[in-house]
C-alpha cells in the first residue's frame, strides 16, 4: 500500500476517533459521572446496540491509528528492509490482535457473558 | 589531540588598526579524523577580530597562521556556493555569511554539520544530500522542448513563477538537512531538501514530471516522516522555506491540490 493511502487512513482514523471520543465523554454527562460508572451501568452501555456498535468503530479506529503511529515510530528509529518488514507485518499482526480481543469484550458483555 | 593554544604573542601584526577597532576572540574548532579513527577534539585560537570579520575569515586567518591542517570546505565567500556549512555556535549557519560580531560572543565554537558523515574538521561529506536531490529529478520534465525551431518558449506570469521561486533560490548548502530532527534519527528519510526541490519542480507550470515526483516522494521515508518542526526554514540563508514546500507538496497527495 502507497505510503499517502495509509497516511490518509491514519488522518481520517484521527478524526473519526476524536469525534467518536466526544459522543462517549458527552454521553457520560447524561448522568452524574460517579454514577456513569457503577458496573450496572458500564453494562448497559454495551446492552445498546448502536453504542455497543460505536464502542466496536472507536476500538478500530484507535487500534488502526494508534498502532499507525507505533510503526512510523519505529520505522524512524532503526532502517534496513529485515526490519522494516519485521515492523509492517508486527504492527499489523498487533493491531489485528487488539482489535479481536476488544470486540470479544465489547461481543461478550454485550451478550452478558462476564 | 593536542589542544592547540596560541598565545597573543604569537599572533602576526595585522594592519587592522588603521581601519577599524581589532578585538580578540577564541575560535575553538572542532578536530577530527573518523578515518584514521580520530575522535572529536577541540582545539583553541585567539584570533583578531574587526566588526565585519566572518567566521570564515577566522577560520581561514587560523589556517593561515597557525594551523594549515584544519580542514575547511569553501568557495565563493559570499553565500551562493553553500560550501561553507557548519555549526557555529551550534546552531548550522554558513560561515562566510555568519558575522563574529552577530554571534555576541568572545567564544566562538565551530563544528562540522549533523547528520552528515565527517570526512575530517569541518568537512562533511554530501554524497547522500546530492544523491537525494538527483532522485528528486531536478529539471523540467516534458516531451516537447522550447529550443526546437517549431515551438515557442513556455509562457509563465508572474503569479506561476511566484510559486516555485523562492524554493529555486536553494544552493545546496545542507543546513536544511543538518537542522532536521528527523533525520538525526531517520538516515533513509529524503530530507528537507530534497523535498522542498521536488516541490519547486512539482509546483512549476512548465514540468510535466509531476506524477513521477509525486511517487517518489511518497515513499516509507519520504514526504510522510517530516514532523514540521520548521528548523530547516529557521537555518536556510537564502530565505528558502522547506517546511512549507513539504506541507505544500503534501496537498497534492492528499488531493487538495491538483
Amino acid at each position: 500500500m502507497r505510503e499517502s493511502i495509509i497516511m490518509k487512513i491514519h488522518y481520517g482514523t484521527a478524526l473519526g476517533a476524536v469525534a467518536l471520543v466526544a459522543v462517549h465523554i458527552l454521553m457520560r454527562m447524561s448522568q452524574k459521572f460517579s454514577d456513569s460508572l457503577q458496573y450496572q451501568n458500564v453494562i448497559a452501555n454495551y446492552h445498546f446496540l448502536p453504542y455497543a456498535l460505536m464502542l466496536e468503530v472507536l476500538l478500530v479506529l484507535l487500534s488502526v491509528h494508534g498502532f499507525n503511529g507505533l510503526r512510523v515510530i519505529l520505522l524512524e528509529l532503526k532502517q534496513g528492509s529485515t526490519y522494516e518488514r519485521m515492523i509492517n507485518y508486527g504492527s499489523l499482526a498487533a493491531m489485528a490482535a487488539l482489535i479481536a480481543y476488544g470486540s470479544r469484550t465489547i461481543l461478550m458483555a454485550g451478550m452478558g457473558v462476564s | 589531540m593536542a589542544v592547540v593554544a596560541a598565545k597573543p604573542s604569537e599572533e602576526p601584526k595585522s594592519n587592522t588598526q588603521t581601519t577599524g577597532k581589532t578585538n580578540t576572540i577564541t575560535l575553538r574548532i572542532s578536530r577530527s579524523n573518523p578515518s584514521e579513527g580520530q575522535e572529536s577534539t577541540f582545539a583553541e585560537f585567539q584570533v583578531p577580530v574587526q566588526k565585519w570579520t566572518t567566521v570564515l575569515e577566522a577560520i581561514l586567518y587560523v589556517k593561515q597562521n597557525f594551523d594549515h591542517s584544519v580542514a575547511v570546505r569553501y568557495s565563493c565567500r559570499q553565500a551562493s556556493c553553500g560550501s561553507c556549512g557548519m555549526k557555529i555556535n551550534g546552531r548550522p549557519a554558513l560561515a562566510c555569511y555568519t558575522k563574529v560580531s552577530e554571534l555576541n560572543s568572545n567564544v566562538i565554537t565551530v563544528e562540522p554539520m549533523n547528520n552528515f558523515p565527517i570526512i575530517r574538521d569541518l568537512a562533511v561529506d554530501f554524497k547522500q544530500l546530492i544523491s537525494n536531490h538527483k532522485k528528486m529529478k531536478p529539471f523540467i520534465i516534458r516531451e516537447d522542448s522550447e529550443v526546437t525551431p517549431d515551438s515557442k518558449e513556455f509562457i509563465q506570469t508572474p503569479q506561476d513563477l511566484e510559486k516555485f521561486l523562492q524554493f529555486s533560490y536553494c544552493i545546496k548548502c545542507g543546513l536544511c538537512n543538518s537542522a532536521c530532527p528527523t533525520m538525526a534519527t531517520d538516515e533513509s528519510f529524503i530530507g528537507p531538501q530534497g523535498l522542498a526541490q521536488a516541490y519547486r519542480y512539482v509546483a512549476d507550470n512548465r514540468d510535466k514530471g509531476k506524477d513521477d515526483r509525486l511517487k517518489i516522494v511518497d515513499d516509507s521515508h519520504g514526504i510522510w516522516r517530516c514532523h514540521f518542526a520548521g528548523s530547516c526554514s529557521q537555518v536556510c540563508p537564502k530565505g528558502v522555506d522547506p517546511a512549507m514546500a513539504i506541507q505544500l507538496l503534501r496537498g497534492y497527495l492528499l488531493g487538495f491540490r491538483k
